[in-house]
């Protein structure tokens, strides 16, 4: 990693500045009231950030990247492999300084840590080694009779430089994921890990400059000015995981480079529970991708609930049985919880709580703890549509129930609102399945069970509409930073003179019968028939 | 100067409210649309020939090869495949997680706007649109202003043979534009200039809405010397009907320059002029086979390019001009300045330099130094050459031995890279461009892990790390209590 040190000692009254002044002399308003400000005074002053990664320290970054990458080391099969090899072993020797910085960050127990973040990652990392060889391999296909004869393949090759900017959530997983599609796919890259998890940045900084080739992979810390920074240059691909705003600024800027975009973004992940369910399990796996997954702090935690006003209150008890299950009668001291992750998150979180509209409908939980920022797992029964808790995407260890007259009506519901980046259903009646597959878009769905689908790196992972633009996972990720080139041979043999100038009413007929690929037409033409 | 009609409001209202009605996924639905695009250019061949005519100039065997054709065969090809498309997969599942099973269901975006283009304005109207109409969505298409005739016949056309409650066009020019862009579509898909495409890509950016945008750039072509005399014959016709055959060279896929040895630079003048000749007679005007320019800003700017110092004294063939008649007539330059504007700027019009380098192999670091284009071009028969163009150059495609004829390539992605655009077309990549590939897995009830679930303890992290290792032996010994660590 490069250090970026003040280059200019005369600039010092830089450092005094406010975010604020740093992000309007960029032409990207990157918003600053959400997500954006440190965890705490504490850990700001403790930071190991480096002085200003400014326009200048970025373009820099670009040349070097931009050289690297045309000198076509990024491209052979043994760089991209030796690159995933060291990942790996960076993962193997680190498991401990991973645990300690994600618990440091989001008090995520280790079970969670080592489950959603480091086996997914490493397996990941091993696929992609396993497949490296296969998904670099050109495809061979077939050509029509327009072009005969000829033959084709499809070549993947690396888009370049690419730019990764990730979420503080699963700051390890969202952060090192794109990175190895971006490796398997032969670019150079810059992640930029989130400055909400600063243990993590700041680890992921240090790990990636000691395992991997710096002169290809770097790593940039920091907040808005050094992100808008980076968004000032010519990247080749951008991948953005976090939220619908920031996302729109990160497109808008991609705008100005015509850069494509993957926006790996979130939404409300709804749930929609039939009573034509087994209980207990249904419960369970509710409640483990709901506060089992970074207390609900994840794009794919189930969001709220929908059910019949009938089965509402079975469905309750059991959740509320099975709460105290996995986290005991007092969750806000059950280590088997992440805590919120920073103080605006728990201030947003708090506003959701407070709000006049859902006053008398918290039916568990809503205790909060602002010093150790803990909320306890709450319960909500049909909040009012307007409420703060039902317009925006909750991320946190809220659950709001929704009761409908008849199970069709949750369809309805659901469809009403913005695509989510997931959704759920619980049912063992065949057609609710089916209605629910065809007429829900979401980014993905899943029956009978919550979150599971990221596992799968056979399924592509990615939103649609307002939950996001394109996929990854598995072989996607390498797509996802791949240009597929379409090569086609054509040979000196065999040519139709149909198609050249001057043109004749012959050579019409020709061109009618090979558009239409009909051989008999041909042969007729060429009789100076039809 | 033009009319503006209202914000679209109704419109857009009227496509989505035929969207959520479920109409436009039905494949009965789908397939009456294409079969009505099949019967547009059946019924209405003369029309759209005489709008071509009217707008570009384009001889009406040209204009049935790259507009009427090549559309019909991609609809046919649309209908042969659709059930396929259509049809979900399976995707395959690790054992870790029996019994479930997964598939990837395609499934439309919902309204969809798709801006052509006025060199090809019914390819480049209908590509997308089949693809837009095979995937279930509703669509709304802006056509260029820029080839007007054209524009009205679209909009007549669409409007007698396809669903006009779910496919409208609207008319007009950046004004028009830029009002439909203040609405939220599902996606946008754009073909013209990278600065359009900017404002274009800036306004979607407002709503998330994915773009795909189909660019251009300097479309270069690699030419050997060729030793047989057939295949130099066949070479020079194509790179002839490469770079003017096609709307007189205004084509995103057409080539842009040459690049040839020194050696053989004068042999290629030489034969390029004479099937010149061959193809167009001594006075190309007069053969109408060749597009005129699409208008007078063109025109000049074309002129203007031909007039820089440094250009003016490298062209050996042509440089005649008829502003009357919007025509330049096949202009053939020699190593012009590299760094004047006809080599700088896409030059979309009739004028061909030929930059002469020492090897051919130079060429693969010419190209290399510039911004990616949306085709490279190479006419040779060395193997290593071919090669080393294929991994060391980036382009949207890269064809050998002939040029454009990737476009009518079924089985082929057709999109940029880089400065070329991003997204593609074409075939099932056309339908998949305007699908979103939805990952629905299914669980049953009969197995659940115990040790998914919190609280945790030290027992359920070995049976998780051997679980998601996929090694049961040692989950079951876990289990038992036979083994404590994975």
């Amino acid at each position: 990693m490069i250090k970026f040190y003040r280059r200019y000692p005369s600039i010092t009254h830089r450092q005094h500045r406010s975010f604020s002044d740093l992000s309007s002399n960029s032409r990207f308003h990157l918003p600053i009231d959400i997500d954006y400000t440190m965890a705490s005074e504490e850990q700001a002053k403790n930071s190991t950030a480096p002085a200003t990664f400014d326009a200048e320290a970025a373009d820099c970054l670009m040349k070097e990247l931009r050289s690297t990458f045309l000198d076509g080391k990024t491209k052979s099969y043994e760089w991209r492999s030796s690159q995933l090899k060291s990942l790996l072993k960076m993962l193997e020797d680190s498991d401990k300084q991973i645990c300690d910085a994600l618990f440091s960050d989001l008090s995520k127990p280790e079970m969670e840590a080592y489950i959603h973040e480091i086996a997914m990652i490493k397996s990941s990392c091993k696929l992609a080694l396993k497949k490296l060889k296969d998904w670099m391999k050109p495809e061979k296909t077939k050509t029509n009779l327009g072009t005969f004869p000829s033959s084709a393949e499809i070549v993947p090759e690396p888009l370049g430089v690419v730019l990764i900017i990730s979420a503080w959530n699963y700051p390890l997983l969202l952060s090192v994921d794109p990175v190895i599609g971006a490796i398997a796919a032969g670019n150079a890259v810059v992640l930029k890990p989130s400055e909400l998890a600063p243990a993590m940045s700041s680890l992921l900084a240090k790990l990636l400059g000691k395992y991997l080739d710096s002169s290809a992979i770097k790593v940039v810390e920091g907040a808005v000015p050094e992100t808008s920074a980076l968004l000032e240059q010519k990247w080749d691909k951008i991948f953005y995981t976090g939220n619908g705003r920031v996302a729109r600024v990160v497109m808008a800027a991609a705008a100005n480079n015509l850069t494509p975009v993957v926006l790996e973004l979130g939404g409300k992940s709804p749930v929609l529970v039939d009573s034509n369910i087994d209980l207990t399990v249904t419960a369970r796996r509710i409640l483990s991708g709901k506060w089992g997954c970074n207390n609900g702090q994840a794009c794919v935690a189930p969001d709220y609930i929908i059910t019949t006003k009938q089965y509402a209150p079975v469905l309750i008890d059991s959740l509320k049985h099975n709460l105290v299950k996995f986290f005991g009668e007092d969750p806000m001291n059950s280590p088997d919880l992440s805590r919120v992750g920073h103080s605006r998150h728990f201030a947003r979180l708090k506003k959701l709580l407070d709000d006049d509209k859902i006053s008398g409908k918290i039916i568990h939980g809503g205790q909060t703890d602002k010093s150790n920022l803990k909320i306890a797992p709450t319960i909500v029964l049909d909040a009012p549509e307007d409420s703060l808790i039902m317009s925006e995407e909750i991320f946190g260890p809220l659950l709001p129930i929704v009761t409908v007259e008849k199970i069709e009506d949750g369809i309805e519901f659901i469809n009403s609102r913005p695509k989510p980046l997931a959704a759920y259903l619980f049912t063992n009646t065949k057609q609710l399945k089916e209605e629910f597959v065809s007429n829900i878009s979401a980014g993905g769905v899943v029956i009978n069970d919550v979150t599971l689908h990221l596992m799968v790196d056979t399924l592509p992972f990615g939103g649609v509409g307002e939950s996001g633009t394109g996929a990854y996972h598995g072989k996607f990720s390498f797509d996802a930073f791949s240009h597929k080139k379409a090569v086609l041979y054509r040979g000196f043999f065999g040519d139709a003179p149909a198609r050249y100038p001057p043109y004749t009413p012959g050579k019409l007929r020709l061109l009618k019968a090979l558009l239409d690929g009909s051989l008999f037409g041909i042969i007729r033409a060429l009789f100076g028939f039809s | 100067m033009e009319a503006i009609v209202g914000g679209f409001e109704g419109e857009l209202k009227e496509l989505r409210e035929v969207f959520n009605s479920g109409k436009t996924r039905e494949a009965s639905w789908r397939r009456s649309q294409l079969q009505g695009i099949l019967s547009l250019f059946k019924e209405r061949e003369s029309d759209i020939l005489k709008a071509l005519h009217q707008d570009l100039g384009k001889h009406h065997v040209e204009a049935y090869r790259d507009e009427i054709g090549t559309v019909m065969k991609s609809a046919t090809y649309a209908l042969g495949n659709l059930k396929k498309w259509m049809s979900s997969k399976r995707a395959k599942m690790p054992l870790a997680s029996f019994p479930s099973s997964a598939k990837l269901v395609p499934e439309p975006l919902g309204v969809v706007l798709i801006i052509s283009s006025w060199n090809f304005p019914f390819g480049l109207s209908f590509e997308p649109i089949i693809g837009a109409i095979a995937a279930g969505n509703a669509v709304i298409l802006k056509p260029s202003e820029l080839s007007p005739t054209c524009s009205s016949v679209l909009a007549n056309t669409i409007r007698d043979y396809l669903d006009n409650s779910a496919i409208k066009v609207v008319e007009g020019g950046p004004l028009v534009g830029e009002k439909l862009l203040q609405h939220k579509f599902d996606k946008v898909f754009f073909t013209g200039g990278p600065r359009v495409g900017e404002v274009v890509m800036t306004a979607a950016a407002k709503f998330l809405t994915p773009v795909t945008l189909e660019l251009g750039g300097k479309c270069p072509a690699v030419v050997d010397f060729i030793s047989s005399s057939w295949d130099k014959k066949i070479a020079m016709k194509r790179i002839i009907w490469g770079k003017f055959g096609a709307c007189g060279g205004q084509a995103c896929i057409a080539i842009d320059y040459i690049l040839t040895q020194k050696q053989f630079a004068s042999t290629l003048v030489e034969m390029l002029q004479k099937y010149i000749k061959r193809s167009f007679g001594d006075n190309p005007m007069e053969s109408h086979s060749i597009a005129k320019i699409v208008n007078k800003k063109h025109f000049s700017r074309l002129k203007e390019l031909l007039d820089e110092p440094g250009v003016k004294s490298s062209i050996v063939y042509g440089g005649k001009s008829d502003e009357q008649n919007l025509f330049i007539e096949p202009t053939i330059l020699l190593d012009p300045l590299l760094d004047s504007s006809i080599m700088t700027e896409e030059i979309f019009g009739p004028l061909l330099p030929i930059i002469t380098l020492e090897r051919i192999e130079d060429s693969v670091e010419f190209i290399r130094a510039r911004p990616k284009p949306l085709a490279v071009y190479g006419f040779t028969n060395n193997e290593n050459l071919k090669k080393k163009m294929i991994s060391e150059t980036s382009s949207g495609s890269i064809t050998f031995n002939d040029a454009i004829i990737q476009y009518a390539a079924d089985t082929l992605p057709f999109g940029g890279v880089g400065g070329s655009g991003f997204g593609r077309y074409h075939g099932k990549y056309s339908f998949e461009n305007f699908s979103h590939e939805k990952a629905v897995m299914m669980r049953g009830y009969l197995i659940d892990f115990g040790f998914r679930y919190p609280p945790w303890n030290n027992k359920k992290l070995q049976l998780l790390k051997s679980g998601l290792r996929y090694d049961y032996f040692t989950l079951v010994l876990i289990k038992l209590g036979l083994k404590s660590k994975a």
